[in-house]
């Protein structure tokens, strides 16, 4: 039975789920293999690592697009690929994303094309307008604020009696935030279907995991509120997969919401707007740089001969090609200022109206 | 010693920093303000010189923030704390609005709430969403906060020691459009701008402009541009109360007035100058008032940001429709 996970990993005990090491190797416990479902195929793991390099690659592309004033503050994603990609993959398209803001490769791997994404971090709001039959709620900039709309969407979901899943991202430092403790305690309350993921990367800007709370681990907390928690290596791809996978199954069949907590590492600055230098041990850094999930990946792929220098070199020159053309694309998407106005209400308000009229009017003067 | 020319950030830092030195009730706290000094540096190299006790990061929640805040205040502390960003006063209004401004009043003055906000404020830096709002009408609309937005380096080393000395919670605006613009002559002695006086930058017989935090350099850009014109400027510095005499007076002098405000324009700072105009100086008028404000529609991201905040353009076709 998948969902015992919960219990046989419960946080007050100290435990971390765990598949596969940072050298690629798989777990021989039999608990951990029992809980391994037939579908993690090391074909599945190879394209995962394939989606992981592209989400790598376009975050890098992005942190270069602000550095030459292309793109404004950007939030890389780089050390979490693995969260993103194992939550992404357990997702199905119909269920909904509510990310907060450090979610690039979950979101794109949920539908939302890369060129949105681009748009969105160039400063454009059409940028969070994804394609129709894409459910992702546009990114959340308050810290802390968009998990309830998660758990709302979740007992929409029960109410209507769907097998549909709300999942929602936040960081370790959200976890302050009044909001999130009203989220897991109203999931406790209503059961709703929704999947927590704190992406735990141990900062929040300057402050360290440890200034934020007492509490051994995030997931204990869940315990408070009634609902199962995990701590899950957020480096390891499998163990994503797997807990994601079992707690979106529970919501699913109408079972409440979990709350895991993916224990990872933000390996680059907060965002292109700081410089981690100041207040993080290089040291640290190092420490984390061999769990990188990438890295475990390639090693477990290499010892099948399913992963080579000549194949990541391949790969990448093909997906520089293919994100230089989204480049190309979202830098092409021209801004119209009548937007600005237009989604206001559903129907202009008379002051609006001329205000519009206006602003439109003073920009045909001034160009 | 020879009195430095500090920048806004600068000018701040040097009065938490020298109010701390004077009085050991001060406290400041809030996210990222101690090892990393701020995001915005404002708080930097203080936790060094006063210890993990005075000056300290915390868990990341304004409310928080606020509500720690006020209970220290009334035990005795003074805290002057920041809130990161404009858009995220929102998560502590409850705490400010429903505590901070009213504790005087609910215990009849027995128990009050010395604190102050520090609030990044405004937009012109192309940041992300919710870094660029204008909250003066949200703050303003609080009976029991006091509101000051200083525009200069030297108005800001006054008018927050101003601040911390007010016996009223008060929120402290800090233009971020201006934070590294202007250097200026701050005095190293001890001084303040009291809250409640605003400040005619230039006088003139024509027409009056207030403006205040961020805008005002914009409109001292478009004076520079119209010698032509008597202009008397004031930069309003304290939003609320307002120096009510001030705006009288000049208004009076000249018969014309012009309202720059970064907010968006129905019901803010502008619309209640305007209103108190109206209601004790209609007939010193000459010519119908001129608003310049934000349209009522969310902040834009960063692409449209300038089609948003009120420009130079703006502000003299104003001066010149107020002119007719
Ligand atoms: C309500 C709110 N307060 C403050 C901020 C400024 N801010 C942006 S990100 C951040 C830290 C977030 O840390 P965490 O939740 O761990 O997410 P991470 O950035 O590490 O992904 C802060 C304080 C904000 N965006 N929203
Ligand atoms: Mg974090």
């Amino acid at each position: 039975m998948t969902q015992d996970i919960f219990s046989q990993f419960n946080p007050l005990e100290g435990k971390r789920f765990q598949v596969m090491d940072e050298n690629g190797n798989i777990s021989t416990d039999p608990t951990v293999a029992a809980l391994r479902p037939a579908e993690v195929t090391d074909d599945f793991i190879k394209q995962a690592y394939e989606k992981m390099l592209f989400m790598k690659m376009a975050d890098q592309k992005a942190n270069n697009l602000q550095r030459t004033g292309r793109m404004g503050t950007y939030a890389s994603i780089r050390g979490q690929e693995a969260t993103q990609a194992g939550t992404a993959l357990a997702m199905q398209r119909t269920d909904w994303l509510v990310p907060a803001f450090r979610e690039l490769g979950v979101m794109w791997m949920h539908g939302v094309p890369m060129e949105n994404m681009y748009v969105y971090w160039m400063g454009n709001e059409i940028g969070s307008l994804p394609p129709p039959d894409v459910n992702c709620i546009p990114i959340s900039i308050a810290v802390g604020s968009q998990m309830l709309h998660a758990v709302g969407l979740g007992m929409g979901m029960k109410k209507k009696k769907e097998t549909k899943v709300a999942v929602t991202f936040f960081g370790d430092g959200a976890t302050s935030e009044g909001d999130f403790h009203e989220a897991m305690n109203c999931a406790g309350v209503f059961q709703p279907n929704t999947v927590f993921i704190c992406q735990n990367n141990q900062w929040a800007i300057s402050v360290p995991r440890s200034y934020q709370t007492k509490s051994v681990t995030i997931a204990q907390k869940a315990q408070a509120y009634g609902i199962p928690g995990i701590q899950v290596d957020g480096n390891d791809l499998i163990a994503m997969y797997v807990a994601t996978k079992t707690a979106i199954d529970r919501a699913r069949r109408g079972e409440g919401a979990t709350l895991i907590e993916a224990y990872t590492y933000r390996l680059g600055d907060h965002t292109t707007s700081d410089d981690a230098k100041k207040y993080r041990d290089p040291a640290e850094v190092e420490l984390w740089k061999p769990k990188d999930p990438m890295i475990r990946l390639q090693k477990y792929l290499a010892a099948r001969n399913l992963w080579s220098q000549a194949y990541e070199d391949e790969l990448v020159a093909r997906y520089e090609k293919e994100i230089d053309v989204i480049v190309e694309k979202s830098q092409s998407v021209q801004y119209n200022p009548a937007d600005i106005f237009d989604y206001t209400y559903a129907q202009l308000t008379p002051h609006l109206i001329e205000q519009r009229t206006e602003f439109l009017t003073r920009l045909e003067i001034q160009s | 010693m020879e009195n430095p020319k500090l920048n806004i950030v600068e000018a701040v830092n040097l009065a938490l920093k020298q109010e701390m030195e004077r009085d050991p009730s001060i406290l400041i706290f809030g996210e990222d303000v101690g090892k990393d000094g701020g995001v915005f540096r404002v708080t930097d190299k203080l936790q060094d010189q006063f210890g993990e006790g005075r000056v300290f990061d915390s868990p990341l929640g304004e409310s928080g923030i606020a509500g720690m805040a006020i209970g220290l205040a009334m035990y005795g502390f003074k805290p002057v704390v920041e809130v990161q960003f404009d858009g995220f006063y929102q998560q502590m209004l409850d705490q400010m609005l429903q505590h901070a401004a009213r504790m005087r009043n609910r215990s009849r003055g027995r128990y009050s709430v010395p604190m102050v906000v520090r609030v990044p404020s405004g937009g012109g830096i192309k940041a992300l969403e919710h870094h660029s709002e204008s909250i003066e009408t949200y703050v303003a609309h609080t009976p029991g906060l006091k509101v000051v937005y200083p525009s200069t380096p030297y108005d800001a080393k006054g008018l927050l020691l101003a601040a911390i000395r007010d016996p009223d919670p008060v929120i402290f605006m800090e233009p971020k459009r201006l934070y590294r613009a202007i250097k200026q002559e701050v005095p190293l002695e001890d001084y303040i701008v009291p809250i409640g006086v605003a400040n005619v930058l230039q006088e003139g017989t024509d027409l009056t402009v207030i403006a205040w935090g961020g805008m005002v350099r914009e409109v001292q850009k478009v004076i520079a541009t119209l010698p032509h014109l008597s202009i008397e400027l004031i930069d309003l510095r304290t939003i609320s109360p307002f120096d009510e005499p001030a705006i009288l007076a000049s208004v009076q002098k000249t018969g014309r007035l012009v309202i720059i405000q970064e907010a968006p324009k129905m019901f803010g700072p502008g619309s209640e100058i305007a209103a108190l105009v109206a209601e004790k100086a209609l007939y010193s008028l000459k010519a119908p008032i001129q608003r310049v404000a934000a349209p009522d529609i969310t902040v834009p991201y960063l692409k449209a940001e300038h089609w948003y905040i009120p420009d130079v353009f703006q502000i003299e076709q104003a001066i010149q429709a107020a002119m007719v």
